[in-house]
């Protein structure tokens, strides 16, 4: 049984003004969670993904179907057991939403004495999670003083107060920079391996699915329209919406602009190679043109690696005997998927 | 100005008689704005606990009472007050309107306040497993601390104000005795007095408030 189990869900708001459509924010939606995962959602705002994870802690109640957290189903459960399920899921912010009237071993502090710890347990297991996140000197701090990525790992130590099996991330990189963005993944993936906890991501960043992620959920106007494991997702798009959202990372074939710079300065024939998979390595392609004569160079393109996999779109440039490139293509096309530019 | 002396301990009466009225007014009518502001808030639609038929109805009451002019209300509530509590004059009558011209008002600053609360904070606090009633007053009230001293600093003046124009219902005070002493003996000086000793008394309000919401608020 899957930690988090979520079988044809939707969530339906009623229209704002009367006569207006009602909202399907989230609609027939299956998903499985194990536990131990890494699981980003991607999808464009307004997808339904920040829906999708507050009704996993139930701070919005599902119209229909059925959610499991951890065998509990939490649809149609009174408000007081929601309590109990919700000092089970962990959850950060884009804003962080720290307590600004309290410092940060007062934000850490609060899960604890809702969840009615006793004051001395409570001093250690905030100390414990502040040293975790790297904080224990800033516990008397006030919130507002601290930089941005610092208030998240205060909202990361926060939401791991109550050792809750699961962690609900809402953009949690997104109001920081690149650098800071590196330095809060580093930490989820910490909470992941050295905790154990499930961590449901949700980003529009693709670089932040790439570099966490094990699997991929990708959400258009409420519905999951693509779901697979990372490399798979990244490496073969099936869904418009994916390959738009992977395209940000890696471009295939380069767009008509890209193609119109490159024909500036290179008159050869262009084709773009594909690497998806690992048993096709990029010599043995490049052998190929080399044994037939054909002069190639490389124009554009790029290798990205997933999961420790590396996949990636090369677009070349091949010069010489046509009919030696015409064999070279046929060769290359026979290794891997190759496409010509216009 | 010889006057002035000669009513000294007539005003240092009624200065205790508008501190004795301001304190009563802004304690209770505080009280009662907080409860009023707060159930506006959490009401509201997207709120944390939305209703829509209470909040439309205490909006209802609140726009009905607060537009009122104060000694309209004053004089209003007198037949009330006399059924209620019995009588319909002096600093009792006195502190029932104010506590009534007070509490509406002050609703109205507390709801403020409260929207400005960022609202993903008290996400933040629902998804730890906070019932609502817990999260209004760990995380909202706290949260909005700083901004409401100010509010009531606000209102503290608002009920010096009042203060000042229940002497129609027969309520003590320095506008009692700016009126009584001053307005009808044609002696300017006295109500200048009176006036000196209400601005030097809402400065003190003002800057002890200010204060106050400044250490709250220094981060």
């Amino acid at each position: 049984m899957a930690l988090i189990e979520i079988r044809d869900v939707t969530k339906t708001y009623p229209s704002a003004r009367k006569g207006a459509e009602p909202v399907h924010a989230v609609r027939d939606v299956d998903l499985s969670v194990e536990a131990g995962e890494i699981v980003g959602i991607v999808g464009y705002s307004g997808a339904g993904k920040s829906t999708l994870v507050r009704l996993v802690n139930a701070l919005e109640p599902a119209t229909s179907g059925s959610i499991r957290v951890d065998g509990t189903e939490i649809v149609g459960l009174s408000e007081r057991r929601l309590q109990q399920v919700r000092r089970g899921i962990g959850m950060i912010f884009q804003q962080f939403n720290l307590f600004t009237s309290r410092t940060v071993y007062g934000n850490v502090e609060y899960p604890l004495v809702v969840a009615g710890v006793p004051r001395q347990e409570r001093h250690e297991r905030i100390v414990e999670l502040l040293t975790f996140v790297g904080l224990a000197d800033k516990a008397h701090t006030h919130v507002e003083q601290l930089s941005g990525v610092q208030k998240q790992r205060v909202g990361i130590a926060r939401a791991l107060a109550t050792r809750p099996a699961i962690l609900l991330a809402d953009e949690a990189t997104s109001a920081l920079d690149p650098e800071t963005t590196v330095e809060v993944l580093n930490l989820l993936r910490r909470v992941n391996a050295d905790l154990g906890v499930t961590i449901l991501v949700i980003t529009h960043e693709m670089d932040v699915v790439r570099s966490i992620a094990d699997r991929v959920v990708v959400m258009e106007a409420g519905r999951v329209v693509e779901e697979g494991d990372a490399f798979g997702v990244f490496s073969r798009p099936q869904h418009p919406a994916t390959q738009r959202f992977v395209r940000t990372l890696v471009e295939d074939v380069p767009d008509e602009r890209t193609v119109e710079a490159i024909r500036r300065r290179h008159d050869g024939r262009l084709v773009t190679v594909s690497f998806r998979d690992e048993s096709v390595s990029q010599s043995a392609v490049f052998a190929e043109l080399v044994r037939r004569d054909v002069e190639f160079e490389l124009v554009h393109g790029g290798v990205e690696q997933v999961r420790g996999r590396a996949f990636g779109h090369l677009t070349l440039e091949l010069r010489g005997d046509p009919a030696r490139v015409d064999e070279a293509v046929g060769a290359v096309s026979a290794l891997v998927e190759t496409r010509e530019v216009a | 100005m010889d006057r002035v002396v000669e009513l000294h301990s007539e005003l240092l009466t009624a200065l205790w008689e508008t501190l004795y009225l301001v304190a009563g007014g802004l304690t209770l009518g505080g009280l009662l704005g907080l409860v009023i502001g707060t159930t506006l808030y959490v009401t509201r639609a997207g709120g944390i606990a939305p209703n829509r038929v209470v909040n439309v109805l205490l909006n209802v009451v609140v726009n009905t009472f607060r537009p009122i002019p104060f000694i309209l209300l004053a004089v209003g509530l007198q037949p009330i007050a006399r059924a209620v509590v019995g009588t319909g004059i002096g600093n009792t009558m006195a502190i029932i309107a104010v506590v009534f011209g007070a509490a509406f008002g002050i609703g109205r600053i507390v709801e403020q306040n409260l929207v400005s609360v960022p609202p993903g904070v008290l996400e933040a606090a629902r998804a730890m497993g906070a019932s609502r009633t817990r999260v209004v007053f760990t995380v909202l009230l706290p949260e909005a601390f700083g901004p409401l001293i100010l509010g009531y600093a606000f209102a503290f003046v608002a009920v010096v104000d009042m203060t000042a124009v229940v002497g129609t219902v027969g309520g003590g005070g320095l506008g009692n005795f700016a009126l009584t002493y001053g307005y009808r003996q044609f002696d300017p000086w006295v109500t200048w007095t009176a006036i000196a000793v209400v601005i030097v008394l809402v400065q003190l309000g003002q800057f002890a408030a200010n204060a106050a919401a400044r250490k709250v608020l220094r981060r």
